[in-house]
């Protein structure tokens, strides 16, 4: 795709405003921005990627997605704020996600220990474990209003801060998988995924890609998983105090 | 023995909410004695519920200490502490489920093995046919009676009462005070019962005290209270009722 197609591209984008000012839908500003944001981190994020393949320098490698996954917890943690440690308890979720898939993965050497695979299939993990961090926090926060005296009556029965809240984590940690797995029930019936597609796009025989998107799921739905448990398991102290009372004033 | 169940010395505790910072209980001093069921009365928002919460510590106080049978509360194996403190909330909040399942709830949270839960229904007047019976369609009375069987199932030493009978018909207030009662004499449960009624603690009380804006203004035995109060604030609360300090 040279330039002059990138340039055309953008018509888009001007379809777009037009009929948001023709049905008065009040989203020019948003588009506008939308559209130049997703220029300027893309084109960043190629002239990095193009730089950091052309290192393949492991540490390179490791500091950039130690980045990621900070840049994931910082936006995952929106819907946290007012809990302690809550950053680096995402940061630790997705960090041990993230080891866990890509060791698997190489070391059975499902994919090539390249930059190119490396980045670029962590990209999916860590955004989809960012994606199920935040789902899984709105939720657990949601019901936590709605159940609140039921952890205080368990609080209040003898039991532990972990007997108490994890009928509510459970569900928080089931809410947040659903569209996941939801997504997933309509592959290549409904939408071609995305990296899948571009491989096709770009030329890849069908069947190879179709293999590497399987892989692709199967990582997501395991992924989702590990998170939704791992940040569970994580969260629930940060919930009480020394004396086993329950402290979500702060969460705002 | 130890004779106190309770003492709080110079508690006091603060909330804040919106940036301010409210004084809800200020310098608090008091004992319970074993087996006494003491009436906590007084305005609302005046910090009785605060205090019957500071005493299984579902609150801490910010100042000050409790003790429970001697022991600072903090000091005390948490869980163990709250079997042996049960509370009875105003709400009796409910799980999901059936009756058995409410029922059952502290003996699987302490891993007790109850081979005769009805035994329990028993003791507050419900019908063992009532078992499997979903816990939304049980009325307010039923609940509370539940509620207050399955506090029961920890065979707490203390019973913390929380306005338990204040949303319910004078005739299921009546059978509830009763049942307390019957419990109390059974088991020489020591009660700390707030409420807001008068009549109630006139009822069933052996000691008063009165909380007005965080402060223990007076404390003494029923007749004492009733009787021959000292505090002026008490003659005032005595002559008018709830509604002249509400």
């Amino acid at each position: 795709m040279n330039t002059l197609a990138l340039i055309l591209s953008f018509g888009f984008v001007f379809a777009a405003l037009i009929l948001s000012k023709s049905f008065k839908l009040g989203l020019g500003k948003d588009l506008i921005i939308t559209a130049i944001r997703a220029t300027i981190q893309l084109l960043i994020i190629g002239y990095v990627l193009k730089v950091i393949f052309g290192l393949n320098n492991p540490i390179v490698i490791i500091v950039m997605l130690l980045a990621m996954i900070f840049v994931a917890s910082r936006n995952a943690v929106k819907r946290a704020k007012g809990l302690r440690n809550i950053t680096w308890k995402i940061f630790i979720t997705i960090l041990i996600v993230e080891t866990i898939t890509m060791a698997f993965l190489l070391s059975v050497h499902i994919i090539p220990a390249t930059p190119q695979y490396i980045i670029s299939i962590s990209g999916m993990i860590i955004g989809n474990s960012m994606v199920i961090a935040s789902l899984y926090l709105n939720r657990l926060k949601s019901d936590l209003n709605l159940r609140k005296q039921e952890v205080l009556l368990m609080l209040s029965l003898g039991s532990t801060p972990k007997q108490a809240i994890f009928p509510i984590i459970k569900e928080s940690i089931r809410s947040s998988l659903i569209p996941t797995i939801e997504s997933q029930r309509t592959i290549g019936l409904v939408q071609l995924p995305g990296m899948m597609t571009g491989q096709i796009v770009a030329g890849a025989d069908p069947i190879h890609a179709v293999r590497l998107q399987l892989l692709i799921v199967f990582m997501i739905m395991s992924a989702a998983t590990f998170t939704g448990i791992i940040l569970g398991l994580l969260i629930y102290p940060s919930l009480f105090n020394k004396y086993q009372q329950l402290v979500v004033e702060d969460w705002e | 023995m130890e004779s106190n169940a309770v003492e709080l010395r110079r508690i006091s505790k603060s909330f804040s909410a919106n940036g301010k910072v409210e004084k809800v209980l200020n310098q608090i001093n008091g004992t319970v004695q074993t087996g006494a069921i003491l009436n906590i009365l007084g305005p609302s928002g005046s910090g009785k519920s605060t205090i019957l919460s500071m005493c299984n510590l579902l609150l801490a106080p910010d100042e000050g200490e409790v003790y429970i049978h001697g022991k600072e509360v903090r000091k005390w194996n948490i869980p163990e502490l709250r079997q042996k403190v049960g509370i009875a909330f105003q709400s009796a909040p409910m799980i999901p489920g059936t009756v058995l399942d409410n029922l059952m709830l502290p003996a699987n949270i302490h891993q007790m093995t109850i081979h005769h839960p009805e035994q329990y229904l028993n003791k507050v007047g419900l019908p063992t046919s009532m078992l499997q019976k979903n816990v939304q369609d049980l009325s307010g009375g039923q609940k509370q009676r539940l509620a207050l069987a399955r506090t029961l199932v920890n065979r707490p030493s203390i019973l913390l009462l929380d306005e338990i009978t204040s949303a319910l018909d004078p005739s299921s207030v009546r059978e509830i005070e009763e049942l307390i009662l019957s419990i109390h004499k059974a088991e020489n449960t020591t009660i700390l019962w707030v409420t807001h009624d008068l009549e109630q603690a006139r009822r069933v009380g052996t000691e008063c005290w009165l909380i007005v804006n965080g402060e223990l203004v007076e404390q003494g035995t029923k007749d004492e209270f009733f009787s021959s109060p000292k505090d002026d604030r008490t003659k005032q609360f005595l002559a008018k009722g709830m509604k002249a300090l509400t």
